[in-house]
């Protein structure tokens, strides 16, 4: 579904990603870990667009999509939740929903998915008309998530969804994740510190040091390998 | 009438204006963060643009009603697709150099169409056409208020309700205010930032041209350096009301206007430029965010 081919991504002359290639396939859940500025939110940000490759490719079903803009790769169905979850503050919570659905316009459909949303997770239904940077850490998560499911992806990207919650927030979060994965269909694509419950949960891994992939297996394994016990699970 | 009622009144008809330029600034503000300086020379052009149209559209013998509208909305057009043009050249090039760049490649701008009037116009003040027709039911009224008063009155009335729905309520104004809390986050949900910033800078450009219009058609007298201080002044009112906010940017206009209308009727008219920029100062030492301006937490 999503191939990452050999990609080499700047910020000026620095280079975050040295030849990274990535395979997604539709249905997966897979992840991504690796230490602080390893350039794994940077991936994410080759592959919306927003920080483009300098060399190297990457296609979406067979499509090119490095050459396109942010908003026509969205318009294909990849969305993101950004590391710290970039809630707009001074929009309400309906309204962040509402930018979620942006490009579509089955007003029907939004409409269902928004009632999907806030059975998914009631805070939200009830804090509808509430500004959204008024929300605790785990209630923007949701909404994060929640503004991403939105637009109806077939591939979500989420980078670091458990940073700075409670550990009971984040098992929810995750259980919830796994749900879009299983009863949406959706394609995903996780980028976390937290490898643990990242392996636990998907069904491959790649592990990143300093811009390169340094590994890749299914997640099982990824979490018997010595290596990865040694740096990532502090066993 | 009394005195008292007259200045008010003027200070509103200021207010009006000021209101209509400053809108564009704060706009333009809100979502790129750039004092856009030559803002105040789109509400010169739209006052040109006018003049022309309507010296032309007389010759054909148009009515009265017909000239007004016709001058006034092709003139509103002309300028916005100005704006759109000054944005295309002078700062999407530079969007991602420092602040001062785009700043200096305002003043830049502004110079360069003040003088470009100069030369294909003339630096004489010209008679601008009383083109608002004369409302005979005004009279009626328990103060006096001319036609063009009116006008103003009403123009920026309907401006201000058109515009906070349109950011309130629409699509195109929630992917604005979006655009303006986070860019970044804004393209990620498939907003198109610049197609958003060309639609800020026409609005903003099209509500000065009508300002520009307005007043010329109130003073009855336009020349190429009009925009010059009264997009100052426009500066001064959103500054004061906090810049990026829109209601603010109202708020501002009618304080710096009717503070400029009672100095000038009651301390002397000799003065009253110069009271703007008291208030400037004092805004800037006492509360500097601006009256519904939020201050800014930088979080270390």
């Amino acid at each position: 579904m999503l191939k990452i081919d050999n990609i080499n991504t700047f910020y000026g002359k620095i280079q975050a990603l040295k030849n990274v290639s990535i395979e997604v396939s539709e249905g997966e859940i897979i992840t991504l870990i690796g230490a602080n500025g390893a350039g794994k939110s940077t991936t994410l940000m080759s592959i919306s667009g927003i920080v483009p490759a300098r060399t190297g490719k990457i296609y979406f079903e067979g499509q090119e999509i490095s050459s396109l803009e942010p908003d026509q790769i969205v318009g294909l169905g990849i969305s993101q939740v950004p590391e710290g979850r970039r809630i707009f503050p001074n929009l309400t919570v309906r309204e962040n929903l509402d930018l979620g659905a942006f490009l579509r316009k089955d007003k029907a459909a939004i409409h269902k998915d928004l009632d999907m949303v806030f059975e998914l997770f009631p805070i939200l239904a009830q804090r509808r008309h509430q500004a959204g940077g008024t929300l605790s850490g785990g209630e923007q998560q949701m909404l994060a998530i929640s503004r991403a499911i939105m637009g109806r992806p077939r591939l979500l990207l989420l980078d670091e969804p458990s940073l700075g919650l409670a550990p009971l927030i984040v098992q929810q979060i995750f259980e919830i994740i796994t749900q879009i994965n299983q009863e949406n269909k959706t394609t995903i694509f996780l980028v976390e510190q937290n490898a643990y419950l990242a392996l636990k949960i998907a069904h491959r891994g790649y592990v990143m040091e300093t811009g390169t992939v340094t590994l890749t297996d299914t997640g099982a394994n990824l979490m018997q390998n010595e290596e990865v016990k040694n740096a990532y699970l502090g066993v | 009438m009394n005195y008292f009622t007259e200045v008010v009144l003027s200070g509103l008809t200021r207010g009006s204006i000021y209101a209509l330029i400053a809108l564009g600034y704060t706009m333009v503000y809100g979502i790129i963060e750039l004092i856009n300086f030559a803002h105040g020379e789109i509400y010169m052009i739209g006052a040109f643009t006018a003049l022309i149209l309507a010296s032309v559209l007389t010759i054909f013998g148009f009515n009265t009603i017909a000239i007004l509208f016709l001058a006034s909305i092709i003139a509103i057009v002309y300028s916005a697709m100005y704006g759109y043009t000054m944005e295309k050249v002078a700062y999407k090039p530079i969007r991602n150099s420092q602040r001062l760049s785009a700043l200096i490649s305002a003043i830049g701008m502004s110079m360069f169409l003040q003088n470009y009037v100069r030369i294909a116009q003339t630096s004489d003040f010209l008679p601008f056409p009383r083109i608002i027709p004369r409302f005979p039911w005004l009279s009626a009224l328990p103060i006096s208020m001319s036609s063009a008063q009116f006008m103003i009155f009403a123009s920026t009335a309907v401006v201000m309700v058109l515009l906070t729905f349109l950011i309130k309520f629409t699509k195109i104004g929630k992917s604005m205010r979006a655009a303006s809390q986070d860019k970044v986050m804004a393209k990620l949900l498939g907003v198109n930032v610049n197609k958003v910033i060309s639609v800020t800078f026409i609005i903003g450009s099209a509500t000065a041209a009508l300002g520009g219009i307005l007043i010329s058609s109130y003073t009855g007298q336009i020349n190429f350096y009009i925009g010059f201080l009264a997009g100052i002044k426009a500066f001064v009112a959103a500054v004061l009301g906090g810049i990026g906010s829109i209601p603010g940017a109202v708020l501002g206009s009618f304080v710096l206007g009717l503070t400029e209308s009672l100095g000038a009727g009651y301390i002397s008219s000799d003065y009253e430029d110069v009271f703007a920029f008291i208030i400037l100062a004092v805004i800037l030492i006492v509360k500097p965010a601006g009256i519904l301006g939020k201050g800014q937490i930088e979080k270390v």
